[in-house]
């Protein structure tokens, strides 16, 4: 990567998509209270990556504003990490997505809350305090399926072993970045290691790694959720919402 | 950061309720008032529990959850909130419909939150419902069987983005021109739960008045859906005031017991007359060419909705009765396994904790 311009776009993107995914559960969360909690979390997501979003287009300045960016872009030029692009599945998978992201969220912003960027620097500031909850949400959700019933532990086991491969792109370095996300990776093992062990879970092993978002090679996915969520902003170009 | 970041459009701002907004805090203030001045803290031992009962609600004080009430106001109001609870969830469909296409990223967010209150009014209307002792998963089992309804308008399809509008200027605007007399209802419980619940509905009728504002304000393609909304929004909306007065079957004994305020046929009547200016200001059409001034009744003269195509919707065949069921009965049944795991890991930590204690 490189620049402040392609940095900023990607942590955008990465809570873009996951807004957007994590929004799909509106209507359809097993609780009437986890409704709101997941709504409440899309809702932080779109928040943060309407903030960046609209930063990376006064960066780049080439006059594209947050829609501009969210709604006009094709696939290969999104920038998020393939994890938060990944079908919602089932609950378990959706809290395995969570966890993990925020696991890496927090670190992230709590890093960049302290960056030479001012911009990005109020950005992690006001972020970080919401990871927070995230995680922390996150997390109790995976050790209830976890030492939940047989069925749970059994759909929870799944999840984080579907999902871990993908964690490793959260971490891939950029020595240039404002924060080097590799950097990141020992906050996150410490939070997640003993979450997974108290849920009576196997952290997986395993050498794979799927990758390319951060260089828009993204998974068959994206331009599915793109093509939702952009149809009926490219139907009126020009026009005012 | 979200939830409020636009700005109302001129003529969206107190106008856009009717001026509703005044009448839910001048019941708020009503109800601080009753608190005030107290009544009797409860019937004499050899006192008529019924006279007592009627003296409260004669007296403008609250019905509260430990007071004896007649079976059937119980029942009533029982239904009453359970379908306005079931209501709240079932509505969130045809909104939720649109978050994941909503054209702008503030849209969006304003979507999201507002379908999020929808299930927050859900669970504190199940919380006030659960004070007439009944339970909210009894209730939930109730709206799944098919046994308790939930508001007919949310049987027909939004198929258009302007539909997100016309469901916050109609269908909110009507359901708070219904709601707002129930912050006046007798039951305690019921009225503050509505007091809260008209606040945060009036802000979603200004919201949808101000993406239509937007659309009717935008490219004729805008233009041409926002009218086309309207056109199949409005009758359904006249219709959620329930059938005419003549018809409707539990309207005298609700004014009695001064759950109910208004007549059906009367609140209408004062929907309409708050929807006329405001479409003015939208530069969109009321479907009614029939629709004028009657300077004898200072009140606008209208068409009135298809009431047999209301009570068929009510009855089950509406567009999309079966969809809406459908996604809800899914939705519950797939969270089956989530809710029993929650339900075993807290049983564990429980004990864990009895034994730490021992």
């Amino acid at each position: 990567m490189n620049g402040p311009f392609d940095f900023t776009l990607s942590l955008a993107d990465d809570a873009l998509i996951a807004a957007q995914r994590l929004a799909e559960w509106t209507t359809r969360a097993p609780e009437m209270e986890e409704d709101i909690a997941l709504a409440n979390i899309a809702l932080d997501q779109l928040g943060a990556a309407r903030l960046l979003l609209s930063y990376a287009g006064e960066l780049e300045g080439a006059g594209r504003d947050e829609d501009a960016l969210a709604y006009l872009r094709d696939d290969r030029e999104f920038r998020n990490v393939l994890l938060v692009e990944l079908p919602n599945d089932d609950f378990a998978v959706t809290m395995a997505k969570l966890f993990f992201l925020a696991a890496y969220q927090l670190p992230l912003y709590t890093a960049l809350a302290g960056c030479a960027d001012e911009r990005l620097a109020a950005i992690g500031a006001k972020a970080r305090k919401e990871s927070a909850y995230h995680l922390d949400h996150g997390a109790l959700w995976v050790k209830r399926l976890g030492d939940g019933t047989e069925e749970s532990h059994r759909r929870m086991q799944a999840a984080v072993d579907q999902v871990w491969p993908y964690t490793h792109e959260l971490f891939v370095a950029d020595p240039a970045a404002p924060v080097d996300p590799a950097t990141l990776r020992p906050a996150f093992d410490e939070v997640v290691g003993p979450v997974l062990a108290e849920a009576t879970l196997t952290q997986p092993g395993g050498a794979w790694a799927p990758a390319g978002g951060r260089a828009g090679v993204h998974t068959e996915h994206l331009a599915y959720l793109l093509a939702e969520m952009q149809v009926l902003h490219r139907a009126h170009p020009g026009a005012k919402w | 950061m979200y939830g409020n970041d636009f700005s109302a459009p001129n003529g969206a701002t107190d106008e856009a309720s009717g001026g509703l907004l005044g009448e839910v805090e001048a019941a708020e203030a009503e109800l601080r008032a009753a608190a005030a001045r107290g009544r009797r803290g409860g019937p004499a031992p050899d006192e008529d529990l019924a006279a007592y009962f009627a003296e409260v609600v004669d007296a403008e004080q609250k019905i509260e959850p430990r007071d004896w009430m007649p079976d059937a106001y119980r029942r009533t109001l029982i239904r009453q909130i359970a379908q306005h609870a079931h209501s709240e969830i079932i509505g969130m469909q045809p909104e939720g419909n649109w978050i994941s296409r909503a054209p702008s990223l503030k849209r969006k967010a304003i979507l999201l939150a507002k379908v999020q209150d929808e299930a927050g009014h859900g669970l504190y209307l199940y919380a006030a419902a659960e004070t007439l002792g009944i339970s909210r998963d009894e209730l939930v089992q109730l709206l799944l069987d098919g046994r308790q309804k939930y508001s007919s308008i949310f049987n027909y399809p939004t198929l258009s983005w302007a539909d997100v509008g016309a469901i916050g200027w109609l269908v909110d605007g009507a359901a708070i021109v219904n709601q707002v007399p129930l912050c006046r209802c007798s039951y305690g419980p019921y009225a503050r739960a509505m007091i809260r619940v008209c606040k945060e509905e009036s802000f979603h009728q200004r919201q949808g008045y101000e993406i239509l504002h937007t659309l009717a304000h935008g490219t004729p393609a805008q233009q041409a859906m926002a009218q086309d909304s309207v056109d199949r929004w409005w009758y359904p909306s006249l219709a959620m005031f329930g059938p005419p007065d003549g018809d409707s079957t539990h309207s005298a004994q609700s004014m009695a017991w001064k759950i109910k305020r208004f007549s059906n046929d009367d609140l209408r009547q004062r929907f309409v007359d708050m929807c006329v200016q405001q479409a003015e200001i939208l530069g969109l059409r009321i479907p009614d060419a029939d629709l004028r001034w009657n300077d004898e009744r200072q009140a606008y003269d209208y068409t009135q909705p298809d009431y047999d195509e209301l009570m068929q919707v009510i009855s089950g065949d509406g567009p999309c009765n079966r969809e809406r069921m459908a996604h809800r009965r899914a939705a519950h049944a797939d969270g089956a396994w989530v809710r029993e795991a929650a339900a075993a890991y807290a049983a564990k930590r429980a004990g864990q904790k009895e034994t730490v204690a021992a």
